[in-house]
């Protein structure tokens, strides 16, 4: 299980990293996408939808079932990874890579777990 | 093989239709479709050996043993067909008079009739074409009710985890919010957890009985009455009847409004996919809402009428007649006896498989099944790294269809095994020596049944690519 | 008594005791007594085969099958080649379930691959799913397709078959979408009407092409005005019309839906039929229902699989867009053999000849005093016609074996929706205005 020191993640499995301009960008875990296996389809948010934290945020598909992802901070969404609705195999190539939206106006990043403990979290389960 | 638009020649073609025998009209060139549809160019020989490959690549119930859980595949009486296509039937168009269908009203009555007595129930539709369909139906009868007593609240619908995926999903375009309750252990309703989820909100539960993991619910009254006595009404799914018929009936369960499955239960085939029939029953309470038009019986003669409420129509004319009139001679052929007959083999059918399989494969519940039984494969992935997928696709070079895997969603790694009364002791046994011998495969040879099949028309599919590059059509280019 | 129970009273008594039960009672003996069905069923004794075949044929006799049909309204009878039937009732075909089982199902999947690839042709859209229940839930679920948070109200043209427009009500009652029904002027929908009902909160504009009435609508005028507002543009299409009309994709529809009854399908009462949906490339992710796709199996051979299934209610259950389970693969199989035996000449013919003989038709109705077309407007197979008396028209028509058309009701009371097709020779169109003529006195 790849989990890169300069993320941070959720207890749903999502990834969060933080941009110099204060937006951050989302996306799911190594783990999440090796629990997921291949997947198939990604349907995204549309831009400017808002979420708080802990909300269904958008879902991606594998060939026989579907997974809700939840937003893992409060924010708006300023963007979209289109490329990702041709290329939904990206996530389970470059899972830190593909991300799936970026949100500005964020606030509970202070609630993300660390890599160390996102790993205790996963070892627990 | 190759597929229809492969193979032809321009200027082909069978020949149906005379030159036409009236003057030709001419239509705006603006009218017009700019260019002409591909369709194939084949001689009658070509179609017809055509077809004759995809049927030689089709496995039907008539080709083997189809024990595939919660879809009661039984056999398909030949007499049915034929009453079906009888001119009388097939050639009536549906908005003749009524004094010119009065066979065909005949049909719809007579059926009526035989299926409240059999689900206990006082009228019934015939509109909905499929089980779903009916689900539907039956959830807006529900709302109706509620909404024609003033009473706005009901808004939930209680589904048990272990339910077929259909049953949220009905709900959900039924307009309803669905909660969904856990089951416990032995798969049952969890009288607790379903106490604790009604109120004032429940508009009404929907369950199957035999339940989803092939047991009876022995809380059934408790169950119905807990959600009576919130004011809601329940709702029996009437996918696994083939275990009850002339034995228990839901109307005398506490249900008040049932779909049947004329397509699972009433021996009318699957054709595929459909076409089926899900005619929906209810008590009295909400007969005043069903969709219109129904037959009613007045000194001899039927005719039409659409019920005071109604809740509108769900499709067009009477439903999926044909199908109607397959059940019905399947009904007349059994009678009262037979139909008892039928679930009590059922019954037995699928207790004498867990019987005989029961020392080998690990039951997902170790206690007397109804009309099918569920095995979880998962004791053996665990030793052997053999799946429910694995032992189903060892299953197909044996030429016996899998039982409908990974459901109940609620038992990991299942297979449920629903062999129907129209199965022989023989065909049982026979099977039962196939299960056997996979089981030993997967110890001794998992990696055969991790490449199994071997010897179907093609193997086991790239479904991921599949999906992630839908090539949905054939591309003439 | 018939029975399909293979097992003898012998086999049944060891099995029963391999499960250890002395009786069938004893199977049942852990069900609580009050749900026990203390009596036989009221039903009647069983019956042998041929019992039941007297029994049936006798019911059957009370219908009236006539030999001429000049009714449409919504099911259509047309010829239906001889090798329809016998490719659909090859038991394989017949008795199998839903392909699930892919390695075993490849005659079902590539017939359903085919089928989608013909309604992809007929209507020029780019993607078809395998088939619901009927025209009229088609037009329900296209409608559904297009709801969004934003976008709510459906239109509906008044010109649409009155079943389809029930039927679509119904299921927006269900999901709480608003309905309107654009109103029809002079037999087709009022195009001025739909422009003033348009706003932001418009999720679709559903016609029928031909309408109801058989009237010819401005397809591509009502497309435009849809899409101007900024609504999905869904068209109600006769399958065999597009033998020559312009199809919905030339018109600019983004979904297509249709009574896939007329190609090859017996009229039966009603049903079953099929209906056929198909939509751009846009949409695929919302249409409803099995979808077959191509791929290749592990030696790299071409095969066929439902594909897209993470959409449907077995794995998406409440938040799928569609409950549908169980299609109309049977009739799906039917239309495209039809449509093999027609091939792109037949389905022409089928359809030029619907054409003129309706044209025909109505054109020797036109001579009769008092029976006037109700329409200006250009129609494809039907007509409505004034008549001096229905009652008596109908019932001379039926004294001939000839069923006529259907009589209207509501501001169109005291005329008439006639319909011809291929099967209707000239002699029989001559036999029928004659008779009509006998009647009011011409």
């Amino acid at each position: 299980m790849n989990t890169p020191k300069e993320f941070l993640y959720s207890k749903s499995h999502e990834w969060a990293k933080k941009l110099d301009d204060g937006s951050v960008l989302v996306g799911l875990s190594d783990k999440a996408q090796n629990d997921l296996g291949d997947l198939v389809f990604v349907n995204l948010p549309a831009v400017g939808d808002s979420f708080s934290a802990g909300d269904t945020m958008c879902d991606v598909e594998s060939v026989k079932a579907v997974s809700d992802v939840y937003a893992p901070v409060s924010g708006t969404v300023a963007e979209v990874n289109e490329m990702l609705l041709d290329t939904p195999e990206a996530i389970n190539k470059e899972p830190y890579e593909a991300w799936l939206v970026k949100l500005t106006d964020v606030s509970g990043l202070e609630d993300l777990l660390d890599a160390d403990a996102y790993i205790a979290v996963c070892e627990e389960e | 093989m190759k597929l229809i638009f492969e193979s032809g020649a321009s200027g082909r073609g069978c020949s149906v239709l005379p030159e036409c025998d009236v003057p030709v009209f001419s239509l705006p060139e603006s009218m017009r479709r700019e260019k002409a549809p591909n369709l194939p160019q084949l001689s009658e020989n070509d179609i017809s050996r055509h077809y004759t490959a995809l049927a030689g690549r089709t496995h039907g119930v008539n080709n083997g043993f189809y024990p595939l859980g919660s879809c009661t595949m039984k056999y398909n009486p030949k007499i049915n067909e034929e009453m079906a296509a009888l001119p009388g039937f097939s050639s009536i168009h549906p908005l003749q008079p009524e004094h010119t269908v009065q066979g065909a009203m005949e049909v719809l009555y007579q059926t009526e009739k035989a299926l409240c007595e059999i689900t206990g129930m006082d009228g019934m539709t015939f509109q909905p074409a499929a089980g779903a369909h009916g689900e539907f139906t039956g959830l807006l009868l529900i709302k109706a009710y509620h909404k024609h007593r003033g009473d706005s609240k009901r808004t939930k619908i209680i589904v048990p985890d272990s339910a077929h995926g259909t049953n949220p999903a009905s709900a959900a375009m039924a307009g309803f919010t669905v909660v969904s309750i856990p089951s416990q252990e032995d798969g049952c309703v969890d009288l607790e957890k379903l106490r604790a989820a009604v109120g004032e909100d429940t508009a009404g539960l929907m369950l199957t009985n035999p339940n989803t993991v092939g047991l009876f619910d022995k809380n059934i009254l408790e169950i119905t009455k807990i959600v009576h006595d919130a004011g809601g009404l329940n709702y029996y799914d009437g996918a696994n009847l083939n275990a009850v018929m002339g034995i228990s009936r839901p109307g005398d369960m506490g249900f008040d409004v049932v779909h049947l499955n004329l397509h699972k239960t009433f021996s009318t085939p699957h054709g595929g996919g459909g076409p089926g029939s899900g005619p929906v029953g209810c008590k009295a309470l909400l007969a005043d809402f069903l969709p219109g038009p129904v037959v009613k019986e007045e000194q001899g003669q039927y005719r039409f009428h659409t019920p005071e409420h109604s809740i509108g129509r769900v499709k067009s004319f009477y439903g999926n007649f044909a199908v109607v009139v397959k059940a019905l001679t399947y009904i007349l052929t059994l009678g009262a006896e037979g139909i008892r007959e039928a679930s009590q083999n059922a019954v037995l059918n699928a207790n004498y498989m867990m019987k005989k399989l029961c020392d080998l494969y690990t039951m997902a519940y170790d206690e007397r099944c109804m009309h099918e039984f569920v095995m979880s494969l998962e004791p053996l992935k665990k030793e052997t790294g053999i799946s429910a997928m694995d032992i189903a696709k060892g299953l197909l070079d044996n030429g016996i269809h899998p039982p409908t895997m990974y459901f109940p969603l609620i038992v990991h790694e299942a297979l449920m095994v629903e062999p129907t009364e129209t199965e022989s002791k023989e065909t049982l046994d026979e099977a039962i020596e196939v299960f056997r011998s996979l089981y030993e495969t997967a110890k001794t040879d998992p990696q055969a049944l991790h490449d199994a099949p071997h010897h179907t028309p093609v193997r086991r599919l790239d479904e991921v690519g599949a999906a992630r590059n839908p090539k949905l059509r054939y591309s003439f280019e | 008594m018939g029975s399909y129970v293979p097992s003898t009273p012998a086999q049944r008594r060891e099995m029963l005791e391999a499960v250890g039960c002395s009786s069938m009672e004893e199977l049942f003996g852990h069900l609580p007594q009050q749900v026990l069905l203390d009596r036989p069923l009221d039903l009647p004794r069983g019956l042998s085969e041929l019992e039941v075949r007297r029994a049936m044929e006798k019911t059957a006799a009370r219908n009236t099958v006539f030999s001429t049909v000049f009714r449409g309204a919504g099911a259509y009878r047309h010829y239906i080649p001889a090798i329809v039937k016998q490719v659909v009732s090859k038991e394989e075909f017949v008795t199998a379930y839903t392909p699930y089982q892919a390695e075993i199902s490849q005659g079902v999947l590539q017939s359903i691959f085919e089928y989608q690839t013909m309604i992809c042709e007929l209507t020029g859209m780019e993607v078809s799913n395998a088939s619901v229940y009927d025209g009229a839930t088609a037009a329900a679920e296209a409608v559904a397709m297009c709801r969004d948070r934003k976008r709510t109200k459906a239109l509906i043209s008044a010109a649409a078959h009155p079943d389809l427009i029930q039927t679509v009500k119904t299921y927006c009652e269900g999901s709480n979408t608003p309905v309107e029904i654009i109103p029809a002027k002079d037999g087709k929908t009022d195009l001025d009407a739909l422009s003033a009902m348009l706003d932001d909160s418009v999720c679709c504009v559903l016609i029928q092409q031909p309408n109801y009435f058989g009237q010819l609508e401005n397809a591509d005028q009502a497309g435009v005005i849809a899409h101007e507002a900024g609504a999905k543009y869904i068209m109600s299409c006769n399958p065999i019309s597009l033998g020559m009309l312009k199809t919905p994709a030339e018109s600019g529809a983004d979904i297509a839906v249709g009574e896939g009854q007329p190609l090859g399908l017996s009229l039966s009462f009603g049903g079953p039929y099929l209906g056929f949906m198909a939509c751009t490339n846009a949409l695929v992710r919302k249409i409803p229902g099995r979808i077959v796709g191509e791929t290749t199996d592990v030696d790299g051979k071409r095969a066929y699989v439902l594909t897209l299934q993470a959409r449907e209610q077995h794995i998406r259950r409440e938040k799928a867009s569609s409950n549908i389970c169980s299609n109309q693969a049977l009739c799906a199989l039917t239309a495209s053999v039809y449509l093999a035996a027609m091939g792109t000449k037949g389905l022409q013919q089928a359809a030029e000849q619907s054409f003129a003989k309706a044209h025909y038709f109505a054109a020797e109705m036109a001579k009769i005093p008092g029976c006037e077309l109700r329409f200006s407007g250009e129609f494809f197979h039907e007509f409505v016609a004034s008549c001096p008396d229905v009652p008596k028209v109908m019932a001379a028509l039926e004294a001939q074996g000839i069923l006529g058309g259907l009589p209207l009701g509501g501001e169109l009371s005291g005329c008439v929706l006639w319909c011809a097709t291929e099967q209707n020779s000239k002699e029989e169109i001559d036999r029928a205005i004659a008779v009509i003529k006998e009647v009011c006195g011409a």
